[in-house]
């Protein structure tokens, strides 16, 4: 496998959110706004990057019947590590995001990639994988958010464009989310096929 | 793929054993890196939520009260903040109620030395974006269900359990939690011993 392939794959052909439909939890959940997905995206980033170069430097020492909780140690620790991190230097972002830090454990892209992607290959492309897989969540959330913010708060990145009036609530609360999302989703796997 | 380690008794235990070892070593490391800020940012969300609702002071000390809450007594932090001459200007309590529509909210609230409300933040909630969530505007002086000023002496409640706060619209529950709160507080700097229901 090429190293242009697991770019193109993390990014568009088989991007987390848009195809393999892994991880909507945080990406309904944290999508209220630009920045919170933006950000909720790179922490992803960061844990699905260390988590898979560990991995893969672990394949052929972890026996296959503990491998999972194996991986969802290494996983926990460095969720762990971005969450203390974050609480200590970037507080205001912490307290928008505290509540799904530590769900990024669970969150299927971070297994899967470990599962299915770092547990077979190299480190070098372990890595790559974890970056750009990362990279395409989020995108996807940053997306996501914009469309969810501008629709629902009128404003872009936190700057208000609509003046005094009030934005549409629904795209805001969930109902909302899960609107954008499938009409998102449609339209970009449009897009991909054409 | 070259040799996999056999799933033998011994060799799982010897992998999860050491991937655990070096898994919770690096948390203790990161930990003792990041103890020292975390506090630091938490005292100073406290210093400033005081200062934000109390008016100007020189400095302040801090004890913890008892107050009755429906559940049983719990513990608040109250902060008497004293001028230049040490004379009282007024007491801040970080509150908190646990029946909002999202659990728990915790807000400061500040009174003045006769008991009326001088300013609340509100510190931690989970709150309906866009709705419960607005509370943090709502009560304030520029907000369309002012509470500053009030005296919770009188009671506080929302107009629609026959009191004279208006709550915010599509959140009586918010509305009603924040109102037990700050009755919370209340009690917690006037020396009653229990919150209002």
């Amino acid at each position: 496998m090429k190293a242009k392939d697991i770019i193109k794959n993390g990014l568009i052909k088989e991007n987390p959110t848009w195809v393999l439909i892994l991880g909507m939890c945080p990406t309904l959940a944290t999508t209220t706004s630009a920045i919170n997905g933006l950000c909720m995206g790179l922490a992803t980033t960061f844990v699905l990057m260390m988590s898979n170069i560990v991995i893969s430097l672990l394949k052929s020492v972890v026996p296959d019947k503990v491998r999972i909780p194996c991986f969802i140690v290494v996983i926990a620790t460095f969720v762990t590590i971005v969450q203390m991190v974050m609480q200590g230097f970037i507080p205001d972002l912490y307290a928008s995001l505290g509540l799904f830090i530590p769900l990024i454990v669970v969150n299927c892209i971070v297994l899967g990639r470990a599962e299915a992607f770092a547990s077979k290959n190299n480190v070098w492309h372990s890595f790559l994988d974890g970056l750009f897989m990362g990279l395409g969540f989020t995108w996807a959330l940053t997306l996501l958010g914009i469309v969810r913010e501008a629709l629902g708060a009128g404003s872009f990145f936190g700057v208000n464009f609509i003046g005094g009036a009030d934005g549409m609530l629904l795209f805001i609360l969930a109902p909302g989310g899960f609107i954008c999302l499938g009409l998102l989703m449609a339209l970009i796997n449009r897009i991909r096929k054409a | 793929m070259s040799k996999k380690a056999e799933s033998t008794l011994k060799n799982m235990l010897l992998s999860l054993t050491c991937i655990a070892l070096v898994a919770s070593l690096s948390l203790a490391l990161v930990n003792n890196m990041t103890k020292g800020p975390i506090e630091e940012v938490n005292k100073k969300k406290v210093a400033e939520a005081v200062a934000k609702v109390l008016p100007p002071f020189q400095e302040y000390t801090v004890d913890t009260v008892e107050v009755q809450m429906p559940k049983g007594p719990a513990s608040m932090a109250r902060f008497t903040a004293v001028d230049a001459e040490g004379n009282v200007v007024g007491k801040a309590v970080q509150s908190f109620d646990d029946n909002g529509f999202g659990g728990r909210l915790t807000a400061m609230v500040g009174f003045d030395v006769d008991g009326n409300i001088t300013g609340y933040e509100i510190l931690q909630s989970s709150e309906t974006p866009g709705l419960g969530a607005k509370a943090d505007q709502w009560f304030q002086k520029e907000g369309k269900g002012n509470v500053i000023g009030m005296n919770p002496a009188d009671g506080m409640t929302v107009k629609k359990d026959g009191g004279n706060v208006d709550a915010i619209t599509g959140s009586t529950i918010t509305s009603r939690a924040f109102c037990r709160l700050v009755s919370t507080a209340y009690s917690a700097v006037s020396g009653d011993s229990g919150a209002e229901q």
